[in-house]
């Protein structure tokens, strides 16, 4: 046992920090830090900057433009990008698409898609729930049918990530409705442009527009942008569901939300003395910090075992679960710290406004925050999709 | 022994219900969180013609009720249907408060006050305040025959459409002293009053009020100088008493939308409420539910009772509200999934309801400690 870095990973880490310090732009990380919502430009100049680094692919081989990096070095990057509040790397084209074209998609679509991902050129979204497949994701509608050399694609998919931003889709469609649910479907690559798709924005419960509904009504879809085999999409998605587990604890993310509870709690007073000091709202803080220092530690753990060419398998459900616990702690600590200040709505945290906040510093987003942030324990294969595949895997019975 | 309602109370009940189900429906609601003024003035005048703020105050005061448990039985209706109207800051905390310390002449507002022609508004949290009752910085200076008021008061709930604000600020002693807080009826054209106004996240507006130098006569003092603080702690109680049992019928609507989604949501081929492993959490959340109910009778019934039990009461009620409305806000969301996170669904607003009712005089914390302080007293 060992718990520190090697001397090549702490060299890796200071690499790390000094491209944050020279090239993050300082407004860029106080939007971040100050919890405000990032435009599509924001996110495109971040990308941007790292893809003139050659860093912003760090799970992508190299033979593809990526960086190669083992699980710890990735690790390291996600953590100083996120003490540093750089934004997050978009994921749907980057970290969810690309695996799987460079796994199953043809050489003409690596070779056309991949550096468009790199360049910005394309936005992706992912096209995979559907308003009656949520948890039960293989029950999903949405058809194509094949008509010559085009599929034609009908149905409906919802909460779309930044799907208003995108201009492609990958999508699970059922092209064979007759077999096994999971038997039936395929990958798609669609052009947002193509007549008769539509896009509605849903409007969270804290105002944002950050999901879409994205209909398809007889949208024609070229054969060509069928990824690998026809009705092998379960195939895929599992494999690209895979993926999106990287980073699944959101260690940097809890310990950036950690730092700012304690930041606003030093401000806040209470009874005339300081908030951090009272002892319950102490020990609510020493709580969840002690929780987070042990699954930072399971968290390396695994990232470690995975740098020796271990799969995780069900520790990447343990580390959802509790991870997403930790962080939506977090949030609850940021609006008791805020007090009335809780309260105002923030308007201006929605997008552009310049209005100078109400409340002290650090407690204007902190309530719809806590409210947007319920979606961590839903997304990505509920918490509860998580607590069967452990209980299957660990205890042997049916989910 | 008898928890019944008495007829009266049973009566008023049934008529607001029925007049929220009818008419305060989520489009409407929706179209109220959406307007400028972040209430419905028709709605507003409907309900006080329906005798729901005379409810709020006793026979001597104009009203027909006043008591705790009337108290309890209106808010759990209003909190019930997500109702974003001002009762508690124009009635309970404002009239209370006129009502209370009023001389005759300042008792004549109350007339406008229950026929909801005039609001008011509770200008007394200072952005350092936090939920300490008795934290007041704003003064209160006798210029001849005047008296000036210089201060900031935070988050003014209802302050914007309030006729008249009722404004805390200290005569004399040091900044956390209970003794030497006044309370003054300000008129909202007064020179020297600003505000800043802002939508609140759960609904309803508020604003920060600046108070540059202003100018009253000595007649727009309530009650005896410096003396005000036993009263706003008795109003403060009051308050609790609303919000405690506002939660508690926010976590009812709550619970029926979880309990209909469960039993209509279709995963896997069946409805998810026929998985033991929800249909347990679902459990939890009723026992909690009952939980919370006991405490806001509890709570309601020592609301005029002697002020140690009465507060001892009330932090109870809070505490345990806070906690259980923290659960059932979060867990019937997780119960829904992602529909529970969009704006237009019923569980959506409900849940900032309940979730932000922690954020008026006192979250759970502040009233666990008032409890051991008083228990141990």
């Amino acid at each position: 046992m060992d718990l520190s870095f090697s001397a090549e990973e702490q060299a890796f880490r200071a690499e790390v920090c000094g491209f944050l310090a020279d090239k993050l732009p300082p407004e860029l990380a106080q939007t971040v830090r100050d919890g405000r919502g990032l435009s599509k430009d924001n996110y495109e100049r971040w990308h941007a900057l790292l893809n003139e680094q050659g860093w912003l692919a760090p799970n992508w081989p190299k033979e593809f433009g990526g960086c190669e990096w083992n699980a710890v070095q990735r690790h390291i990057f996600e953590d100083e990008c996120c003490r540093a509040h750089a934004p997050r790397i978009v994921p749907f084209g980057l970290s969810m698409l690309a695996p799987v074209l460079q796994k199953f998609g043809s050489k003409q679509q690596q070779d056309h898609y991949l550096p468009r991902i790199l360049s910005s050129q394309d936005w992706w979204c992912q096209g995979y729930s559907e308003p009656g497949a949520g948890s039960d994701l293989a029950s999903l509608k949405t058809k194509a049918v094949r008509d010559g050399d085009t599929y034609v694609v009908n149905g409906q998919k919802t909460w779309t990530t930044l799907g208003q931003y995108a201009n492609w889709i990958f999508c699970l469609v059922r092209t064979d409705p007759t077999v096994k649910q999971q038997a039936g479907i395929s990958f798609l690559l669609i052009d947002m442009d193509t007549p008769g798709i539509e896009v509605r924005p849903i409007i969270l419960l804290d105002g944002t527009h950050e999901v879409n509904e994205v209909w398809f009504t007889d949208v024609r879809v070229p054969v060509e942008n069928l990824v690998g085999e026809e009705n092998m999409g379960w195939t895929y998605a599992k494999y690209l569901l895979t993926h999106e587990r990287t980073n699944i604890a959101g260690v940097g993310f809890s310990q950036a939300g950690l730092a700012a509870v304690k930041r606003l709690a030093r401000s806040q007073m209470h009874r005339g003395r300081p908030l951090i000091e009272n002892p319950h709202f102490a020990a609510r803080v020493a709580r969840v910090e002690i929780d987070l220092m042990a699954m930072s530690t399971t968290n390396l753990r695994i990232i470690s075992g995975a740098a020796k060419g271990q799969a995780p398998g069900v520790e990447s459900s343990m580390l959802k679960v509790k991870g997403t616990q930790i962080r939506q702690e977090i949030n609850d600590l940021a609006r008791r710290a805020a007090g009335v200040y809780a309260m105002p709505f923030a308007s201006e945290g929605v997008e552009g406004s310049n209005e100078a906040p109400i409340g002290p510093e650090g407690t204007t987003h902190v309530a719809a925050q806590y409210f947007n942030n319920r979606k961590l324990s839903i997304f990505g294969g509920s918490n509860e999709i998580q607590r069967n595949i452990i209980a299957k895997v660990k205890l042997g019975g049916g989910a | 022994m008898n928890f019944d309602l008495t007829d009266e109370r049973q009566m008023l009940q049934d008529s607001l219900r029925r007049f929220l189900t009818d008419r305060y429906t989520t489009q409407v609601r929706n179209d109220i969180l959406n307007s400028d003024t972040g209430y419905s003035t028709e709605i507003w005048a409907q309900l006080a013609e329906l005798g729901i703020i005379g409810a709020l105050f006793t026979e001597d005061q104009g009203g027909y009720g006043g008591a705790g448990f009337d108290i309890a039985v209106v808010f759990e209706e209003l909190g019930r249907a997500g109702v974003v109207e001002p009762f508690l800051d124009s009635a309970v905390l404002g009239g209370g408060l006129i009502a209370a310390l009023g001389t005759e002449a300042q008792k004549t507002l109350l007339e406008q006050v229950i026929d909801g022609s005039l609001l008011l508004a509770f200008a007394h949290g200072e952005p350092a305040s936090r939920y300490d009752l008795s934290h007041v910085q704003t003064t209160a200076t006798i210029q001849d025959d005047s008296i000036v008021l210089s201060g900031r008061k935070a988050v003014a709930v209802n302050a914007e459409a309030a006729g008249f604000l009722i404004v805390s600020a200290r005569e004399n002693g040091a900044v956390m002293d209970q003794d030497g807080i006044s309370l003054f009826l300000v008129p909202a054209d007064t020179p020297g009053l600003s505000l800043r106004g802002y939508p609140l996240l759960a609904g309803g507006r508020a604003a920060e009020v600046e108070l540059d130098h202003v100018t009253l006569p000595a007649s727009a003092r309530l009650g005896v100088a410096g003396q005000a603080y036993p009263v706003i702690a008795e109003r403060a109680a009051a308050a609790s008493v609303a919000l405690a049992a506002e939660t508690l019928g926010a976590m009812e609507t709550a619970t029926v939308l979880t309990r209909d989604y469960l039993q209509t949501r279709q995963q896997f081929g069946r409805p998810i409420g026929s998985f033991q492993a929800l249909q347990h959490r679902m459990a939890d959340l009723l026992i909690e539910l009952e939980q919370a109910r006991s405490a806001v009778i509890n709570a309601a019934g020592h609301l005029e009772g002697e002020p140690h039990q009465r507060d001892l009461h009330i932090a109870a009620a809070r505490n345990l509200v806070a906690r259980t409305g923290r659960l059932v806000s979060e867990e019937t969301i997780q119960l829904h999934g992602g529909i529970a996170m969009t704006q237009e669904y019923e569980l959506a607003h409900i849940a900032k309801r309940i979730t932000m009712a922690e954020h008026r005089f006192g979250d759970a914390d502040h009233h666990l400690e008032q409890f051991i302080d008083l228990s141990t007293a």
